[in-house]
């Protein structure tokens, strides 16, 4: 199997005039955790939405270049089945609220008009809560609200309603930012267990946990991808000044 | 200048303080040496417990920085350099004490000619010399000057190699000197290490500024890599 499963090629994106993401090149190995980090506004958030087609829903935005999955051009897939496949967990929690825990997790298949036998459902839940190391704590209260539950837990939930659907990428838009320090934990420990099944894409401002999580570390500044590199030698001996500057905070 | 930026700076400045205390008190060690100068050799012993509390300092300065700043990149190269470099400092100071040491127990002055035969007084002047030498080169993040230590270490070397047969003749040619030859040859053993932890922070100054590790490299290697 070819080890790189997202490539970016020449890949550029606009909002109207505004040249946001430029020339992109980068190529992400699976089963690995990278990291994208980089100063506010300078094009990370907006290169992961490219990344599962979500960039050009929002009105004006335009990309360029090429986006592979597994060496196929996402922009000739359809978009459904790009989401399907590179699932995407937000800063914020946000389960269905009228929805139950159960519900929520099996949401994507109900949303896509995909029916499937009780018993199946039933599986695909447990297999995705206990993924996310939540079946455990919520396997006895499976018909109560996703709201119901911890900041933390609700993030979790999240993510195992994104694994359900049996992605391949998991892009993640700053998904500890609202979390407290013991959940954001919990939430990193399990970074490296997904990755055991999915390649993670995670933008973060922390650049603590930048360093903690991911394989790779992605440095963006101003739309350009400045460095890429192993996160070890980013976070221990960076080749770029600008990237230097950022992690040490000395950026201005 | 950021907050932690400051916090390195004082780091910095704390180290070169030791350094300059550590250069001190091998100076002073020397020179309670030559003149037989039990006073300045006591005056070393108490000051060693300066240099002890420096390492102290230091060592809870870094600790304090990684806990609280989780410093990367030169930054974090630049603290693990420290904590190596306040050790090698540490030991040079025990050096010094223990030179001093010999001074306060020898029964009379030595006989100056051994010094001078046995290459020990050149050896003194040079360790002290690359001694300051590397801490201009930690001051100045100058790596070239970092790397002229090794060659400059080999100085020492050499005559540490040099000493058995060197202080067998002093030996041989009075009898009555083995006591002073026995410590001379002590000395020089003394400041060959001096060299070698020179050697070490060099090779941590290197590291820090261009993050190679030059570390149980071949000594031709290293001042090319």
């Amino acid at each position: 199997m070819e080890n790189t499963i997202v490539k970016s090629v020449n890949y550029n994106s606009y909002f109207g005039e505004n040249h946001v993401v430029k020339n992109v090149n980068i190529e992400i190995p699976r089963n690995n955790v990278i990291a994208v980090m980089g100063p506010s506004g300078c094009g990370k958030t907006t290169f992961l939405r490219g990344i599962n087609r979500m960039h050009e829903l929002i009105p004006g935005a335009s990309a360029k270049g090429q986006i592979l999955l597994n060496g196929e051009d996402v922009m000739e897939m359809h978009p459904i089945f790009v989401r399907l496949k590179i699932g995407m967990v937000f800063q914020r929690p946000n389960p269905f609220p009228n929805l139950s825990i159960y519900d929520n997790v099996i949401a994507g298949y109900k949303l896509n008009g995909i029916k499937l036998p009780k018993a199946e459902r039933d599986k695909i839940v447990e297999h995705s809560l206990t993924r996310v190391a939540l079946w455990n704590e919520v396997k006895d209260s499976l018909n109560k609200k996703g709201t119901f539950l911890s900041g933390g837990q609700q993030q979790r939930l999240c993510i195992a309603r994104a694994v359900a659907m049996e992605p391949e990428v998991l892009l993640f838009d700053e998904p500890t930012s609202a979390l407290d320090p013991i959940s954001t934990s919990t939430v990193e420990e399990l970074f490296h267990e997904l990755k055991k099944n999915y390649t993670l894409i995670i933008v973060t401002h922390n650049m603590q946990q930048a360093a903690r999580v991911s394989d790779k570390t992605a440095f963006f500044y101003m739309g350009e991808l400045v460095e890429y590199d192993d996160t070890k030698q980013m976070f221990t001996n960076p080749k770029d000044t600008r990237t230097q500057n950022y992690i040490t905070g000395r950026f201005s | 200048m950021t907050h932690l930026e400051l916090e390195i700076q004082a780091v910095k400045t704390e180290v070169l303080n030791m350094w300059n205390l550590v250069e001190s008190q091998l100076q002073k060690s020397r020179n309670a040496m030559l003149h037989f100068d039990r006073d300045l050799a006591r005056e070393v012993v108490l000051r060693e417990k300066r240099v002890n509390a420096f390492e102290l300092k230091i060592d809870r300065d870094c600790e304090n920085i990684f806990a609280l700043y989780s410093p990367v990149a030169i930054d974090l190269r630049f603290l693990l350099a420290v904590l190596k470099i306040n050790n090698n400092l540490e030991r040079i100071g025990d050096i010094a004490d223990g030179i001093a040491k010999y001074i306060i127990e020898a029964l009379t002055d030595f006989d100056k000619e051994i010094f001078t035969k046995t290459g020990m007084l050149n050896m003194y002047e040079e360790a002290i010399h690359i001694l300051s030498d590397t801490r201009l080169a930690f001051e100045k993040e100058d790596t070239a000057l970092a790397r002229s230590i090794f060659k400059r270490d080999e100085v020492l070397d050499n005559i540490n190699r040099a000493a058995i047969p060197n202080v067998s003749e002093c030996i041989r040619a009075d009898m009555g000197a083995m006591n002073d030859a026995l410590y001379v040859l002590s000395i020089i053993r003394k400041l060959e290490r001096v060299g070698d932890q020179t050697k070490n922070i060099a090779e941590e100054i290197i590291f820090y500024v261009e993050a190679k590790v030059l570390k149980h490299q071949d000594p031709n290697t290293k001042v090319n890599m």
